[in-house]
C-alpha cells in the first residue's frame, strides 16, 4: 500500500523512475540487441523510419541503424551523466563541507572560487576546455565537472554552516570526537539526502551539456551520442526530419525522467510537505 | 545583498513623515543628487572588485591556452608550411615564447589590461574587433530572448498560481517541465521545421534576407523576422524557470499577512493578486535574472549556431574549428565581462525595486 501511496502523492518520482528504468534497461539491452558496433554501415543510407522492418527507426545518410545508435546513445548519456555528476557532487561535497566546517579564509577563498567559476558562462567554459584538451569522454567529464562543482559546494557550505550551529555537532569537540569524525559522521549523513537529489539534477545538466558540444562536433567520435547524431541529421531536416528528432526525443525523455526524479525526490525529503 | 531588515533602523511614523515634508520641500533635482552619488560609488566599487575576478579568468584563460599542443610559433610555420629548426627558435624569440611561463603569464595579464586581446590568425584580424563586429547581433538576441522570457515566465507563473493545483496549473507547470528538458538546438530545429519548413511563414536562419532591402523599414521588418524564431527559441527555456520561480513566489507571498489585510479589506482578488503578490514575486525572478546570465549566453551560442545568427556564439565555434584558440580565449573573456557587467545592473534593478536594500 505503500507504493501505490507513492504513486498518487509523488507522481514526479514515479515518472522519473519509470523513465530512469526504461532508459536503464535500453543501455544495459544494446550490446545483445545490437552485438555489431552501431557506427557500421548496415544498410542502404537514408532508410525512413517503417521502410524496412529489420531498421524499424531507419538509417542516416552513411546506412547506420538509427535504432543502434539511440540504444547505444543512452549507454553514452547514462555514463557521463554518472561520471560528471559523481565526480562534481564529490568535489563539491568536499570543498563546502570543509569550508563551511572550516569557516575563516578557507570559507573565503572557497566563495571566491566558487564565484570565479560563476562568472564563465558554463557552456563557453566546456567548449573552450573541450577543444583545447580534445574531444574525448575524459575531457567532456572534466569540462562539465569543471563547470558543475561550484553549485554543489555551495549547497553543501550552506547546509553545513547551519548543521554546525546545531547542538548535537555543537557538542562533538567537548566529547573529544576529532574534527574529521565530526565531518564525516554528524555532517556528511545529514547533507547527503540533499547532494543525491541534487546529484540527479547534476546529471540532467551533464547530459544536456554533453549533447550541446556533441551537437557542435565536439563529441567523443569512439562513442555514439545522440547530441551528435543530431547534429549530422540536421543536414536532411528538410527532407527526413526524424534523424532530428528522435534523437532529440531521446535527450528530452532523459533529461525529463532525470529532473522528475530529482524534484520527486526533494517532495519525498522534505518534511513540510511529506504529510 | 539581502541584508536583514533592522527594526531600529526604520524611522518612526512621524520622522518619516518630517523626511516626506523635508524632500517635498527641497526641488526634485536637488533631492535626487545624493542617490547618483550612491549609485556613483555603488558603480566603482563593484567595477574595483570585478578587477581580481577577471584576473583569474584571464590566468584560466592562459593555462587553457598554454595546454593546447604545440605554441604559437608552431602554428605560424605549420600554416606557411614548414621551416627548420632554427627558423622556429627564432621565432619563438621574437614572441617572447622562450621567456619563463610566470614572465609570460604576467605580459599576457598586462595585455590584457590594454584591451590587447590578441590576433586572429584564422579571420586576419584582431581579436577585439572581431568581437566588436559580432557583440551587437548576440546584444540583440539574448536582450530580446531576455524580455521574452520574463514576459511569458512571469505571467505564465502568474496564472499558474492564482489556482494553484487547478487545470490552467497543472497544463502550465507540464509545458514548463517539458520545455525544460529540451536542448535549446533541438527547440531551434523544431521551430524551423515548423514555420520555416513546412508554414513557409518565417526565415529559417542569418540575420537580413539574401537580397538586402533597400529602405530602412523593410530592413527593420527583415532583421525582426530573422529575429523571432531563435529569440523564441532561447526565451522558452528560461521562461519555463521563471514560470516556476514565480509561481512559487507568489504562493509565498500570498500567505502574508498585509496580503490578508488587503483581502480583508474587501480589495478584488485580482487586484490583490496584481498590486500587493506579483510586485513582491518579481524579485526573485531580478535574481535568476543575475545567477543565469552566463547560462543565457552559453545557450546563445547552440542558438546562433542552429540559425546561422552572426553573433558572439558563433564566433567561438567557428574559433573552436579553426583552431583558433586566441580568439575563443577572447570569447571566454568578453563572456565573463559581460556577466560581471549584468550582476551589476541587476543588483542596481534590485535596490530600485525593493527600496529596503541599500545599495551596500
Amino acid at each position: 500500500m505503500i507504493s501505490r501511496r507513492i504513486v498518487t502523492r509523488n507522481p514526479a518520482l514515479t515518472l522519473g523512475c519509470l523513465l530512469l528504468a526504461a532508459l536503464v534497461s535500453v543501455a544495459l539491452a544494446a550490446p545483445w540487441l545490437y552485438p555489431d558496433d552501431p557506427r557500421d554501415m548496415v544498410a542502404p543510407a537514408l532508410l525512413v523510419v517503417g521502410a524496412d522492418l529489420n531498421f524499424p527507426l531507419g538509417t542516416d545518410a552513411l546506412g547506420r541503424d538509427v535504432a543502434a545508435g539511440i540504444a547505444y546513445g543512452a549507454r553514452t548519456s547514462l555514463l557521463l551523466g554518472a561520471l560528471a555528476a559523481g565526480c562534481a557532487t564529490a568535489i563539491g561535497m568536499l570543498l563546502g563541507l570543509v569550508a563551511g566546517y572550516a569557516r575563516g579564509w578557507v570559507d573565503g577563498l572557497l566563495m571566491r572560487l566558487c564565484e570565479l567559476f560563476q562568472t564563465i558562462p558554463h557552456f563557453l567554459l566546456a567548449l573552450f576546455v573541450v577543444a583545447i584538451l580534445g574531444a574525448t569522454l575524459r575531457n567532456i567529464v572534466l569540462a562539465i565537472t569543471l563547470t558543475s562543482w561550484p553549485s554543489v559546494a555551495r549547497l553543501v557550505r550552506s547546509q553545513t554552516l547551519m548543521l554546525r550551529e546545531l547542538d548535537f555537532v555543537r557538542i562533538a569537540p567537548a566529547m573529544n570526537v576529532g574534527r574529521l569524525r565530526v565531518i564525516l559522521t554528524h555532517l556528511v549523513p545529514n547533507v547527503l539526502p540533499t547532494v543525491v537529489t541534487n546529484a540527479s539534477i547534476l546529471a540532467a545538466v551533464a547530459i544536456l551539456g554533453e549533447s550541446g558540444l556533441s551537437f557542435l562536433g565536439l563529441g567523443d567520435p569512439r562513442l555514439v551520442s545522440w547530441g551528435g547524431m543530431l547534429g549530422e541529421g540536421r543536414d536532411m531536416i528538410r527532407t527526413i526530419p526524424s534523424l532530428t528528432l528522435l534523437p532529440g526525443a531521446a535527450i528530452v525523455l532523459t533529461v525529463l525522467g532525470l529532473n522528475l526524479l530529482g524534484d520527486g525526490l526533494n517532495q519525498a525529503l522534505d518534511p513540510r510537505r511529506r504529510s | 545583498m539581502n541584508a536583514p531588515l533592522d527594526a531600529t533602523a526604520l524611522p518612526t511614523a512621524s520622522v518619516r513623515t518630517e523626511l516626506a515634508l523635508a524632500t517635498l520641500e527641497e526641488s526634485a533635482a536637488s533631492s535626487d543628487r545624493p542617490m547618483r552619488r550612491r549609485v556613483m560609488w555603488f558603480l566603482v566599487r563593484r567595477i574595483t572588485q570585478a578587477i581580481p575576478i577577471l584576473i583569474m579568468v584571464g590566468v584560466i584563460n592562459f593555462t587553457l591556452l598554454n595546454l593546447a599542443p604545440g605554441d604559437f610559433a608552431q602554428v605560424l610555420v605549420g600554416n606557411a608550411g614548414g621551416a627548420s629548426a632554427d627558423y622556429l627558435d627564432q621565432l619563438r624569440q621574437s614572441f617572447g615564447l622562450d621567456q619563463p611561463l610566470w614572465i609570460r603569464l604576467v605580459n599576457y595579464l598586462a595585455r590584457l589590461a590594454r584591451f590587447d586581446l590578441g590576433y586572429s590568425y584564422s579571420a586576419h584580424a584582431s581579436v577585439l574587433a572581431l568581437i566588436g563586429q559580432r557583440v551587437t547581433a548576440t546584444l540583440l538576441l539574448t536582450g530580446s530572448a531576455l524580455a521574452m522570457a520574463v514576459v511569458l515566465g512571469v505571467c505564465g507563473g502568474f496564472l499558474s498560481s492564482l489556482r494553484p493545483g487547478g487545470g490552467l496549473d497543472r497544463l502550465l507547470s507540464a509545458v514548463a517541465v517539458i520545455i525544460y528538458a529540451t536542448p535549446s538546438f533541438l527547440l531551434g530545429l523544431a521551430l524551423i521545421i515548423l514555420f520555416s519548413v513546412k508554414l513557409r511563414w518565417l526565415p529559417a536562419g542569418g540575420l537580413f534576407d539574401a537580397i538586402p532591402p533597400t529602405t530602412w523599414s523593410g530592413a527593420l521588418a527583415s532583421l525582426l523576422a530573422h529575429l523571432l524564431l531563435p529569440a523564441v527559441t532561447l526565451a522558452l527555456f528560461f521562461a519555463s524557470i521563471y514560470l516556476r520561480v514565480t509561481r512559487t513566489a507568489m504562493l509565498e507571498v500570498r500567505g502574508l499577512d498585509y496580503v490578508r489585510t488587503a483581502r480583508a479589506a474587501g480589495l478584488p482578488p485580482l487586484r490583490v493578486a496584481r498590486r500587493y503578490v506579483l510586485r513582491n514575486a518579481l524579485l526573485p525572478v531580478v535574481t535568476i535574472i543575475g545567477l543565469q546570465a552566463g547560462t543565457l549566453l552559453g545557450g546563445a551560442i547552440l542558438v546562433e549556431v542552429v540559425f546561422a545568427w552572426p553573433g558572439l556564439g558563433r564566433l567561438a565555434f567557428e574559433a573552436v574549428f579553426q583552431r583558433d584558440y586566441n580568439l575563443l580565449s577572447g570569447v571566454v573573456l568578453c563572456g565573463a565581462v559581460a556577466v560581471l557587467a549584468v550582476n551589476i545592473l541587476v543588483d542596481l534593478l534590485y535596490s530600485w525595486l525593493d527600496p529596503r536594500i541599500d545599495l551596500q
